[in-house]
């Protein structure tokens, strides 16, 4: 691991030394042990803050959507395997110009102590390097090797375990279910602010005429919520999880996004960043889509 | 007040909320009404340019002023005003009753149809079923739950101030008050 981050800080350094990037975003040291925070540095000076650990959880694509950081010009970004579905999303979505970013794709062995449940459904511990073909976001560098073995792409379905125990409820049950999870929100939207793909400059939970959410912390405003940014992420979503982690309130989102991520496989054969090449399933359409839910 | 809602919940009259475009679906209604059919008065129809332009948002509003059922309809594929936008729209109600279904609301009460202009006779129908099959399976009352446990004031706040049926008539307004018989 030391080599590691050895390698990170001088590559970091480097970047910025010869001005290939204004910007560096990775990984620092946390307030608390066993933590780490989003570190964005301007000087080589500073390169010696970046760490490289079992902690580094956080999607950091997201500031690729931050005027902040964009302004300064060039961007070197540091990214698991996961979060380049994030930045392929982004391009995709013309949300980010590939000239402008210089990606560091970082191998991971899984995130978190004990490991992270999503990392254990990972088709994604090595990010394409330099020279991969149109289907794979190509990182500029690429940093360590990955030994945990990739798993299959959604695991055989196996990740959509938790989901598929919802799916069983009766609607009553299910309904109850996510009545008790909204009904902890307190739209402190942190969900929001934390994801990659939700980057609107005006949201419509802001907006107020007219209103289409209540503003305060209640039951129904936060069920119209919930299901808005579900809908607005289907498709999107590449589930990184990001989410789930930001909430205070222990909400399971990326159990509604793994529900859409899969009611999109099944419909549209869509996975949302892994390819660069195929266009979004929510971008296009097929005259042959399933049909038979309409009278 | 009381009494209103005593005796609305007497004769509990489904209320079914029809989103259809203005090119097919609303053509082939106005057809139904020249044409002197008959149908159920229980569907409250609002227009849109396209079913493109229905946003998942307004079936859940719809619900949660006291809708019991929502019924969507525009032009059969290939024939949108737009070319394409009900090809659009059709992939996104795939993925919004998948999470329909999902968060627990019957599908049931949301239904989807292709009615043309020419389809008059069709709009009948499918109201009358629609209306008829809400009926049966009675009030929507996710919403009775979900007041039950957080409080009703301040939806009512929401609701009443800037919503509501507008005719301050005292009418029991946006949101079925009482209806759970808790307040």
């Amino acid at each position: 691991m030391a080599e590691v981050v050895e390698e990170l800080r001088a590559l970091a350094r480097d970047l910025l030394t010869k001005g290939a990037v204004q910007v560096f975003v990775g990984y620092g040291e946390g307030s608390v042990p066993g933590r780490t925070a989003p570190t964005i540095i301007t000087t080589a000076g500073r390169a010696g803050e970046l760490v490289w650990n079992k902690h580094c959880l956080n999607n950091l694509a997201v500031y690729l959507t931050r005027n902040e950081v964009t302004k300064r010009g060039r961007v070197g970004l540091v990214v698991k395997g996961c979060d380049a579905r994030a930045v392929t999303g982004l391009l995709q979505e013309g949300q980010a110009t590939r000239e402008k970013v210089v990606i560091i794709g970082m191998a991971c062995d899984g995130m978190g102590e004990p490991l992270l449940e999503m990392c254990k459904h990972c088709d994604a511990h090595m990010p394409a390097g330099p020279g991969a073909d149109a289907h794979h976001l190509a990182c500029d560098y690429i940093i360590g090797k990955a030994t945990a073995p990739d798993v299959a792409p959604e695991d055989g379905g196996a990740c959509y375990a938790d989901v598929a125990k919802i799916e069983a409820l009766p609607p009553a049950e299910r309904w109850a279910f996510w009545q008790e999870q909204f009904g902890r929100c307190v739209k402190c939207y942190a969900c929001r602010q934390v994801c990659p793909l939700c980057y609107c400059k005006r949201c419509l939970a802001e907006k107020n005429e007219p209103q289409w959410l209540m503003s305060s912390a209640h039951a129904a405003g936060n069920f119209a919520w919930h299901v808005a940014r579900a809908m607005h992420l289907a498709g999107r979503c590449v589930g990184c999880g990001a989410c789930e982690r930001a909430c205070p309130q222990h909400i399971p989102l990326s159990l509604l996004s793994k529900k859409m991520a899969k009611a999109v496989l099944q419909h549209f054969k869509y996975r949302a960043g892994c390819d660069p090449a195929a266009t979004p399933a929510v971008k296009t359409f097929d005259p042959s889509d399933k049909n038979d839910f309409f009278r | 007040m009381e009494t209103n809602t005593q005796s609305e919940q007497a004769v509990w009259q489904p209320k079914v909320i029809a989103f259809v475009c203005n090119w097919c679906t609303y053509a082939g209604a106005d057809l139904a009404g020249t044409s002197r059919l008959k149908y159920d008065a229980n569907i409250r129809v609002l227009r849109l340019p396209c079913t493109g332009r229905i946003d998942p948002l307004f079936i859940i509003k719809a619900f949660e002023r006291g809708a019991d059922g929502v019924l969507v309809s525009g032009c059969h594929p290939g024939d949108c005003h737009y070319n394409t936008g009900n090809y659009h729209a059709r992939r996104r109600w795939t993925l919004f009753r998948e999470l329909l279904e999902f968060v627990g609301i019957d599908l049931q009460r949301v239904q989807f149809a292709w009615i043309s202009a020419a389809e008059g006779a069709k709009w009948a129908e499918v109201v009358n079923a629609m209306v008829a099959h809400v009926r049966e399976i009675g009030p929507f009352e996710g919403y009775q739950i979900m007041l039950a446990r957080s409080g009703q004031a301040a939806f009512q706040q929401m609701v009443g101030a800037k919503g509501g049926n507008g005719s301050g008539k005292g009418v029991p307004g946006a949101l079925p008050v009482g209806r759970s018989g808790a307040e």
